[in-house]
C-alpha cells in the first residue's frame, strides 16, 4: 500500500474528529465498514423491494404536495378536454391536474405506480429465494414473519393508494371491498358503515384511505423494514454453500466501499428502470376511465396484479350461501376472501416451526439449502407457487377467455379443478425432480464428472473416463444435510413397546411429517471425506449424513446408520 | 479504507479462499492481518474501466441538465400553453423527455457505479467470524438473577392487589381507542334494506334523465339503465337504486311468481306491457359491482366484475358464477301520464349478501 493511500484529507479527517469527540463512533463504525455481505444474485431481490420502497417515499411525498384527497364535486375544466364539464371529485381532477397540468406530475404518478407493483413483485421474489434455500430457518424465524406481515401490509397499502384517484376503475375495487366487508359475519355491516362512514360510496372513504396510505401504513412498513434490516444486520446474512463458506463463518466483501458502491449501483438501476417504464410503458391512465359512478362499469376490470388473488378467488367461487335464523352466512363472498390467502400467509408463517417440529431440527442454519437437498420443502413451494398461480389467472378469466377464445365459464370450470389438482401433481412432480438432482449429485461424488472421452478396453468395453469433482464443485454437491428419521411407532424398542411420543395422532402426524422429510438419496462410498476444512465439520448438534448406499432413508425408516461428524 | 488493516482490534479477517473469477491481488494467507493493495493488479484494463466510468458519469450530467431543460423548456397544461395547443400531447411530451433524460441519468450512474465496484477496484473477499447467538449460560443465569431480584424489589410478585388493580386500570383505556371509534359512521339500522325507489316514483334514463314510456321501448332485446327520478347526483342512493329495464318479445319472458318469508320477491304482475317490460337491480347480489352486460340473444345479464351470470327472461336466476341469488326485480307500473314508474320499492334487499339479511 503507498503511503498516499493512508493520507486522510483534513477536511474530513476533521469532521470525523468532531463526530467522534461528540458520539464515539470510530470503533463501531470501522466494525460497520467492515460488515461482511455475502454476494449472490439473489441476494438482491429484498434489495429491490427495499429500493423500491425508498422511490415510492419519495415520489409519493411528491405527489402528496398536489394531490387533494376529498371526495368533494367539483366541474372539470382543466386540460384533457374530453372530461371538460364533467362532475367529478375532488380527487379524481386533483389527480388529473397532477397528470396534465404539473411538469412531471405523470412521469412521478406513474414511477410511483410501477415502484408500487415493483416493491409486491420483489417481496414475491425474495420470499421464494428465501423460502427455497430455507434461509428462514434457525435464527431467522423472526425475520421471516415480520416479511410475510410486510407482503400483506404491501397488499392493503396497494388497495388504499390505487383507490385514492375516485376512477371508475379504483371505484369498482372499493365496491368489491364494500361487498366483502358486508359478507363478513355479525361485524360486516357495521365494519362497511364504518369504513365507509355510512352508506356506500359516501364521502369519507377517499380521506381516510389518504391518511391511512401516507402516514399510517408507510410508518408501519418503514418501522418493519428497519426492524427486517437490523436483524439482518445483527445475525448476519446467510450464504450459498460454497468452498470456505461455513455455517461458523460469512464470506464476502466488506461494506465500504464493496457493497456502498454495490448498493448504490442497485439503487440507479431499479430508480432507472422505473423511471423507464414510467416513461414508455403507460400505467393506470385513469383519464380514460372517467370519475367514478356507481352504476358503470368496463370488462377486463382487473386490480393490480398483487391483489388477482382475491379477484380469481372471488371469481372461482361457487354461489354458496346459508341462510339461518333470520341470518345470511355468505360463503360465496367469504371463502374466497379468507380462505386462499388465509392458507398462504398461515401456512408460510407456520412452515420453518412445522419444519423444525417434522425434522426436530433444532440447530442453527447460516448456509442456505440447494432447494434439491430439500425434496419436501420444495415440492411445497411449488404446490404454493401452483395454487397461487391459479387464483391469480383466474383473476383474469375475461382476458384469457378473449385472448384464447376459449369460452369463460370453461375457463372457470378449469381453474376450479386445477387449483386442487396442480398443487398437488406439483407437489409429487418437484419432490420427485429433487431426489432425481439428488440421485445426481450422489453420482457426481461417487465417480466424479463425465469429461467426454471414451475408452475401448481390449475385450471390447467401452469406458467413460472421469474426473472427480473439484474442491469448490464439491463443496456445493456436497452441501446436503440428511436428517435423522424420529422414531416411528413401528420401531418398538426392546420391550415391544412403541415410543409413547409416537402413539398420539400428533405424534402420528410427526411421524408421517417426517418419513417425508428424512426422504433422501445416501451418497455412496468417499461421503465425508476429502473436503475437510470447509466447515461442515463444525455444523452444530444436526450434522448427520447419511452413509449407506443408494437406499432411501425413508424407507422403512428403521435406524439406518448415521455418521455424527 | 485507508485504515484497514492498521488496527489489531475488530473482527479478525483472514483471507477467504479465491473465488471463483481471478483474483487481481495476491494477498497473503494466514492468521496475521493482512495488507489489502488499493490498487487493481492490472492498471491498463483499469486505466480503460476508469475512462468507461467517466464517460457514463458524463452521460449521466448531460442527461441530468436534459431533465432540467426539459422540464424548463416543455410546458403543460392549458393554463400555460398557447391557445390552441393540445395539452395531452404536450403532457406526452413532456413526459418522454423527462422520463427519457432521468432515465438515461440514472441508468449511467449505475452503470458507472458498477463498472467502478467490479473493474476498479481490487476484487477482495473477506471473512468474518459469525459469533454465537445465545448468550453465554453464565450470562443468561445472570440476567435471570437480575431480572428476579428487579421483580422482587418493585414488590409486583408480593403484592397482588397493586398488581390486579393495575391490571384493571388499564382494561377501560385500551378499550378506549375502539371506543373511540364509534362514531367513524352511523349504525346501519334497515338501510341495506330499502333504496329511494317508492310507488309513483318515475324511472328516468342515467344519461339523458329522460322518463320513458312504452312507446321508448319498441326494439325487444334492448336494455336500459334508469334511475329513481331526481336522485341523479346522490351517489350513496344510486348505488342502490340502479336499475335495468329490459324489454323482450311477447312471450319470451316468464317471470315467477316467487314468495320467500311471506313476502312476494317477482311476480309477472310487476311487468309492464303484457309482460314484455322487466326491471331488475343493477347492483349485482354477489359483491355489489353493476351488472352491465346483456346478451340478447341468450336473455343473459352477465356482471363484468365476477362472470356471476343471470337469466333475465326467468326472472333474472343465477345460472353461472358466485352471486348467490337472483336480481331483485323491481315492481313496475305506469303514471297517469304513461310514464314507467315503479309501484313500490324492492320487496327484499338489494346488493350484496349480508348477515342481517336472512
Amino acid at each position: 500500500m503507498s503511503d498516499d493511500a493512508v493520507k486522510i484529507p483534513a477536511p474530513v479527517a476533521g469532521v470525523g474528529g468532531w463526530l467522534d469527540d461528540r458520539f464515539h463512533g470510530a470503533k463501531g463504525v470501522r466494525t460497520l465498514m467492515h460488515k461482511v455481505f455475502p454476494d449472490h444474485w439473489s441476494f438482491m431481490l429484498g434489495e429491490i423491494a427495499l429500493w423500491s420502497f425508498v422511490i415510492l417515499l419519495l415520489t409519493g411525498t411528491y405527489l402528496a404536495l398536489f394531490f387533494q384527497p376529498s371526495a368533494a364535486d367539483v366541474v372539470y375544466h382543466g386540460s384533457y378536454a374530453k372530461l371538460d364539464g364533467i362532475t367529478m371529485s375532488q380527487a379524481y381532477a386533483s389527480t388529473l391536474n397532477i397528470s396534465f397540468d404539473v411538469r412531471g406530475g405523470l412521469l412521478m404518478r406513474q414511477i410511483h405506480h410501477w415502484a408500487a407493483d415493483m416493491f409486491m413483485v420483489a417481496i414475491m421474489a425474495h420470499m421464494l429465494r428465501v423460502f427455497f434455500t430455507g434461509a428462514y430457518r434457525k435464527p431467522r424465524e423472526v425475520n421471516w414473519l415480520i416479511g410475510i406481515v410486510l407482503f400483506t401490509l404491501g397488499m392493503l397499502e396497494g388497495l388504499f393508494g390505487y383507490s385514492l384517484p375516485d376512477d371508475q376503475l379504483s371505484g369498482a375495487g372499493l365496491r368489491i371491498t364494500e361487498g366483502v366487508l358486508q359478507g363478513i359475519p355479525i361485524v360486516g355491516t357495521y365494519a362497511s358503515y364504518f369504513l365507509f362512514g355510512g352508506e356506500f360510496p359516501g364521502t369519507q372513504i377517499i380521506p381516510r384511505f389518504y391518511i391511512l396510505h401516507v402516514l399510517l401504513f408507510p410508518g408501519i412498513i418503514l418501522a418493519l423494514i428497519t426492524a427486517h434490516l437490523f436483524i439482518m444486520f445483527h445475525q448476519k446474512h446467510t450464504q450459498m454453500p460454497l468452498k470456505g463458506n461455513t455455517e461458523k463463518n460469512v464470506v464476502g466483501q466488506p461494506f465500504f466501499p464493496y457493497f456502498l458502491l454495490k448498493g448504490q449501483a442497485w439503487f440507479f438501476f431499479i430508480f432507472g428502470a422505473l423511471v423507464l417504464l414510467a416513461t414508455f410503458a403507460q400505467i393506470n391512465p385513469i383519464w380514460q376511465y372517467g370519475p367514478y359512478t356507481p352504476l358503470a362499469i368496463s370488462s377486463a376490470s382487473q386490480p393490480d396484479f398483487y391483489m388477482g388473488i382475491l379477484e380469481g378467488s372471488l371469481r372461482m367461487m361457487p354461489a354458496w350461501e346459508i341462510n339461518f335464523l333470520g341470518h345470511t352466512l355468505s360463503l360465496s363472498v367469504l371463502i374466497p376472501a379468507l380462505l386462499p390467502l388465509g392458507i398462504i400467509f398461515t401456512g408460510a408463517g407456520l412452515w420453518p416451526f412445522f419444519e423444525q417440529w417434522a425434522t426436530g431440527d433444532k440447530s442453527f442454519h447460516n448456509i442456505n439449502d440447494r432447494p434439491r437437498n430439500a425434496p419436501v420443502r420444495t415440492g411445497v413451494g411449488v404446490a404454493a407457487i401452483c395454487f397461487y398461480g391459479v387464483l391469480w389467472a383466474e383473476g383474469a378469466n375475461d382476458v384469457l377467455a378473449d385472448r384464447f377464445d376459449v369460452p369463460l365459464y370453461t375457463i372457470t370450470w378449469i381453474s376450479r379443478f386445477l387449483v386442487f389438482i396442480l398443487p398437488i401433481g406439483g407437489y409429487f412432480v418437484t419432490k420427485r425432480i429433487c431426489l432425481g438432482l439428488q440421485r445426481k449429485d450422489a453420482e457426481m461424488l461417487t465417480h466424479g464428472v463425465e469429461i467426454g472421452i471414451i475408452h475401448q478396453l481390449p475385450n471390447g468395453e467401452f469406458v467413460e473416463e472421469e474426473r472427480p469433482l473439484t474442491e469448490e464443485e464439491r463443496a456445493v454437491v456436497d452441501s446436503k444435510h440428511v436428517f435423522e428419521a424420529l422414531p416411528t411407532p413401528i420401531d418398538a424398542d426392546a420391550n415391544g413397546v412403541p415410543a409413547p411420543a409416537a402413539r398420539s395422532p400428533l405424534g402420528w402426524a410427526r411421524t408421517v411429517a417426517n418419513r417425508a422429510f428424512v426422504e433422501t438419496v445416501a451418497p455412496g462410498d468417499g461421503h465425508g471425506h476429502g473436503y475437510g476444512g470447509n466447515g461442515h465439520g463444525e455444523i452444530e448438534g444436526n450434522g448427520h449424513h447419511a452413509i449407506e448406499d443408494g437406499e432411501h432413508a425413508a424407507v422403512g425408516g428403521d435406524g439406518y446408520d448415521s455418521l455424527e461428524e | 479504507m485507508s485504515e484497514f488493516p492498521e488496527e489489531p482490534s475488530g473482527p479478525r479477517r483472514v483471507i477467504g479462499t479465491p473465488s471463483p473469477a481471478p483474483r487481481s491481488v495476491d494477498v497473503p494467507v494466514g492468521p496475521e492481518e493482512p495488507t489489502f493493495s488499493a490498487e487493481p493488479s492490472m492498471a491498463e484494463h483499469a486505466d480503460n474501466a476508469e475512462r468507461i466510468v467517466a464517460a457514463l458519469f458524463i452521460l449521466a450530467f448531460l442527461a441530468g441538465c436534459g431533465f432540467i431543460a426539459a422540464y424548463i423548456g416543455l410546458e403543460v397544461g392549458v393554463a400555460t400553453l398557447p391557445k390552441g395547443a393540445n395539452a395531452v400531447v404536450a403532457a406526452l411530451r413532456s413526459n418522454l423527455a423527462l422520463g427519457t433524460s432521468l432515465g438515461v441519468a440514472l441508468l449511467a450512474l449505475g452503470t458507472g457505479s458498477m463498472i467502478w465496484v467490479r473493474h476498479l477496484t481490487p476484487n477482495i473477499e473477506i471473512e468474518e467470524e459469525r459469533h454465537d447467538l445465545p448468550s453465554a449460560p453464565a450470562d443468561r443465569a445472570a440476567f435471570q438473577r437480575s431480572f428476579a431480584e428487579g421483580a422482587a424489589i418493585s414488590q409486583i410478585t408480593k403484592r397482588p392487589l397493586v398488581r390486579r388493580t393495575m391490571l384493571l386500570a388499564t382494561a377501560p383505556l385500551a378499550l378506549a381507542p375502539l371506543v373511540l371509534l364509534r362514531d367513524l359512521g352511523p349504525l346501519p339500522q334497515t338501510d341495506l334494506r330499502h333504496t329511494v325507489w317508492r310507488k309513483g316514483l318515475r324511472a328516468v334514463t342515467l344519461g339523458g334523465l329522460r322518463p320513458l314510456t312504452l312507446a321508448d321501448l319498441t326494439i325487444p332485446g334492448s336494455m336500459i339503465t334508469v334511475i329513481p327520478e331526481g336522485y341523479q347526483d346522490d351517489q350513496d342512493a344510486l348505488a342502490k337504486a340502479g336499475v335495468i329495464l329490459i324489454k323482450f318479445e311477447p312471450g319470451q319472458l316468464n317471470v315467477p311468481t316467487n314468495v320467500v318469508s311471506g313476502v312476494t320477491v317477482s311476480s309477472p304482475n310487476w311487468t309492464l306491457d303484457s309482460q314484455t317490460v322487466v326491471a331488475y337491480s343493477k347492483i349485482c347480489t354477489h359483491v355489489g359491482c353493476p351488472v352491465a352486460l346483456y346478451e340478447q340473444t341468450t336473455h343473459h345479464i352477465l356482471c363484468p366484475c365476477h362472470q356471476s351470470t343471470f337469466d333475465a327472461s326467468t326472472g333474472a336466476t343465477v345460472i353461472f358464477g358466485p352471486a348467490p341469488r337472483p336480481l331483485p326485480q323491481l315492481p313496475l307500473a305506469l303514471d297517469s301520464s304513461g310514464y314507467i314508474v315503479a309501484a313500490s320499492d324492492f320487496t327484499q334487499p338489494v346488493g350484496p349478501s349480508f348477515w342481517e339479511r336472512g
